[in-house]
């Protein structure tokens, strides 16, 4: 196949293979704690006030939020001006799942084991999510020279110190038994002969913590969780979102309405606890970013809680995966793991110098990125913007041949179909809108603070990893506190009386939202992206 | 100049700029996708796809968030193909030689004819995979499958009825609960932690101040 490189980049890729020896030789200078500061103020999307609003409304009013963000949270429901029967009761559950990714996945096993009636509302297919696209792999503090202290050290140094401690301490002590529940439910973790499991380095991990599945962690554990939810004959609704949390008289959460997204019929589940793992928010594409996430990650479990009265934690902070994919067109955004960093690949500008440690944080490796592409005027045009090498090749002369098919395959695949071969040329990076720091609240149960029987998991909820989450960590969360939330929200279902339904706090949030003026005249949460091209643009006067 | 290619959605022809994907030219005509779109990335086997060349006899398949149109193509999307799913309890059923005789008996019927394979969206060798699983060889059958996204294609073209996919699952559940040696390293810590041998030091660094725990991240040894 013809090189797919522009003639300029190939022109930069002999200056990448020239320096290759020398670059094998040595490892990049680490940063230290001034630098990384200084450099994540000037450079990092968080630490200026571009791109973002401040919320008029609501629990967190007078704080700062991406535009996108604050443009969902000022706008009335899609049911607004709709009438719902609420005596019309589709579904009538002990536990709701909103979520169908690898936490909704979790918190619904361990519901229906603890003896409850579970059902999962997905508005694409069960397992459609993040989780599946996450692929380097999950931390676990289980090897000899690790420890959960050491687990946590790292979790809330690279958090800015800002993580729960609580929430970090069950993050980190529950690693190497999540490991275990998985591995016990045939998930095909990377192991040596004798069964000791394979750790890798990652950014802004001292220990080599990271477990892996090849390049397809992710895949590997929600499938297995999906295949696992089916078998115990846990119920599903597939292309079926929520729209709005439903109260009683109390206040407690009650239920959900829904809607199916194929036909627009509404349906009322009622339900005595509900677990909320809507994931995150990479399809609102704040400040402009690309990103990696799912179709469906537009923050709608954000809104439909904040109406309810819950609050938000640093809804301000964004993680921007270094390396999304910047070149071809057809890729732009997609996840390079960052373990194609952990096993030995470099950054490198146009000169084919390396100008940052690949395995800093992901926060600190991105601004590195942003400034090599900005003011340094060191990236490589892609012809959507610039990016900078990763360079791929230097993998197999450390670890040698065949250790990219093996450890990165997913990765290998995915450019080879356009031509390129990571073996044998590097690749072009830039920054990519990855996961959402932050989320809704949540306190030591992943409850929420205000609303009683309310869970929140996985990356919808705000708390466990600070202003800056590390790589699989998000992985170990979403199994972590997907269980423990479908424990919990089990046991509180057992106690719980609910009430009659109502939808009272939509009406009381769009009060709020006309006192303040700030009526976007749109309606959310969004459910899906709009990417379709307005073709009656030039047809309609 | 852009390059434009001709494609076909649901038979009707449309003009698309030729670095496009099936996915966003869809979008580029006007389709507000609600199925058939998943991850966009290549993971998730959302948007199975099946098209033919105008003039060409034989149909080509491949997730359409990851193939770039070509001129002439006539598209359909296969979002969704009913497969067999299979209720079993993982703690109870065993690797063993007839196990998939038990669950998936159809793929004895494979006729050989290599349909899978060649529809395969992700070039694996997916009848490969069915002769591993026949032969009771579970290992090779997980780890033949490891790459499959599940979009189904393989079954909708099978003659023998074979749902390929979750032969793959089994046989990688059973793999890695089973077949692979237990990781002793992750047992011990699970108990460590479990008898509270942790719980201590935890404590005591909970316990410092922020400045204190700075001092520590900023001079910890990190593992080469």
């Amino acid at each position: 196949m013809q090189t797919p490189f522009l003639p300029h980049m190939l022109e930069s890729i002999k200056a990448v293979e020239a320096s290759r020896a020398e670059r094998f030789e040595t490892e990049p200078r680490r940063m230290d704690a001034d630098e990384k500061t200084a450099l994540l103020q000037e450079f990092h999307p968080d630490y200026g006030d571009n791109g973002f609003d401040t919320i008029k409304i609501g629990a967190n009013t007078g704080e700062k939020a991406p535009k996108e963000l604050v443009e969902l949270l000022h706008s009335k429901s899609k049911i607004s001006d709709v009438n719902i029967n609420l005596d019309n009761i589709e579904f009538d559950v002990d536990v709701l799942i909103i979520g169908g990714g690898a936490a909704g996945a979790s918190a619904a096993i361990e519901a229906h084991n603890a003896g409850q009636n579970v059902m999962i509302v997905t508005k694409l297919r069960m397992g459609d999510s993040n989780s599946m696209m996450a692929e380097g792999g999950i931390q676990a503090a289980d090897k000899e020279n690790d420890s959960p202290m050491q687990h946590y050290l790292d979790s809330f140094g690279g958090g800015h110190y800002k993580n729960k401690p609580e929430l970090l301490r069950r993050l980190v002590m529950d690693g190497p038994k999540s490991i275990k529940w998985l591995n016990e439910l045939g998930v095909m973790f990377d192991k040596h002969e004798d069964g000791t499991m394979w750790t890798f380095p990652g950014g802004g991990l001292s220990r080599k913590r990271l477990h892996a599945c090849a390049d397809y962690t992710g895949a590997e554990i929600t499938r297995v969780l999906k295949d696992e939810v089916q078998n115990l004959g846990i119920e599903i609704a597939e292309f079926t979102a929520a729209l709005e949390l439903i109260l009683d008289e109390e206040g407690k959460v009650a239920g959900a309405v829904l809607v199916n997204m194929l036909t627009g019929e509404y349906l009322v589940a009622r339900a005595k606890t509900v677990i909320m793992a809507t994931g995150g928010a990479g399809r609102m594409h704040y400040h402009g970013f690309p990103t990696t996430n799912h179709y469906g990650a537009t923050a709608d479990g954000l809104v439909m809680a904040y109406r309810a009265g819950c609050n938000l934690l640093y809804q301000d902070t964004i993680q921007y995966h270094p390396s999304g994919a910047a070149f071809p067109s057809q890729l732009f955004g997609a996840l390079v793991t960052e373990k194609v960093r952990s096993i030995g690949a470099q950054l490198l500008n146009i000169d084919g110098e390396a100008f940052v440690h690949p395995l800093e944080t992901r926060d600190v490796a991105a601004s590195a990125i942003i400034r090599e592409c900005g003011v340094r005027e060191k990236g490589i045009a892609t012809g959507q913007g610039n990016g900078v090498w990763l360079d791929t090749p230097l993998i197999e002369m450390i670890h040698g041949e065949g250790k990219i098919e093996s450890a990165i395959p997913g990765m290998l695949r995915m450019f080879l179909n356009y031509g390129m071969d990571l073996r044998k040329t590097p690749i072009l990076v830039y920054p990519s809108f990855h996961y959402q720091n932050g989320g809704v609240e949540i306190e030591n149960d992943g409850n929420t603070k205000h609303i009683p029987n309310l869970f929140i998991a996985g990356e919808a909820a705000g708390g466990i990893h600070g202003r800056n989450r590390l790589l699989g960590n998000s992985m170990l969360d979403v199994i972590v506190f997907g269980r423990l939330t479908g424990q919990k929200a089990a046991q509180m279902a057992k106690s719980t009386t609910t009430g009659k339904l109502f939808l009272n706090h939509i009406k009381t949030y769009e009060g709020k939202i006309n006192e303040a003026g700030v009526d976007t005249g749109k309606l959310s949460p969004i459910l899906l992206p709009k990417y379709t091209r307005d073709v009656n643009e030039a047809r309609v006067v | 100049m852009q390059e434009i290619a001709n494609v076909y959605f649901d038979g009707k022809h449309y003009q698309v700029p030729a670095d496009l994907t099936i996915m966003t030219a869809m979008e580029y005509c006007g389709y507000q996708l609600k199925r058939g779109c998943g991850c966009r990335h290549g993971f998730c086997g959302a948007c199975a796809t099946v098209y033919r060349i105008v003039g060409e006899n034989r149909p080509h398949f491949a997730l359409s968030c990851q193939t770039k149109v070509e001129d002439g193509m006539y598209i359909a999307t296969l979002p969704f193909f009913p497969l067999n799913h299979k209720i079993y309890d993982i703690s109870k059923i065993k690797p063993t030689d007839n196990i998939m005789m038990e669950f998936f008996p159809e793929i004895y019927a494979c006729v050989g004819c290599g349909a899978c394979t060649k529809s395969c969206s992700r070039s694996l060798n997916v009848m490969q995979y069915i002769a591993y699983a026949k032969r009771g060889d579970l290992e090779a059958c997980a780890h033949e499958s490891f790459d499959c996204v599940a979009c189904g294609i393989c079954s909708a073209r099978c003659p023998a009825n074979i749902s390929h996919n979750l032969v793959g699952l089994l046989a990688r559940r059973l793999t890695g609960k089973y077949i692979t040696p237990e990781a002793a390293h992750n047992t011990e810590r699970v108990n460590a932690i479990s008898n509270g041998e942790f719980d201590k030091d935890m404590d005591e660094l909970m316990a410092k101040s922020v400045e204190e725990i700075k001092e520590m991240y900023d001079n910890r040894e990190i593992e080469k």
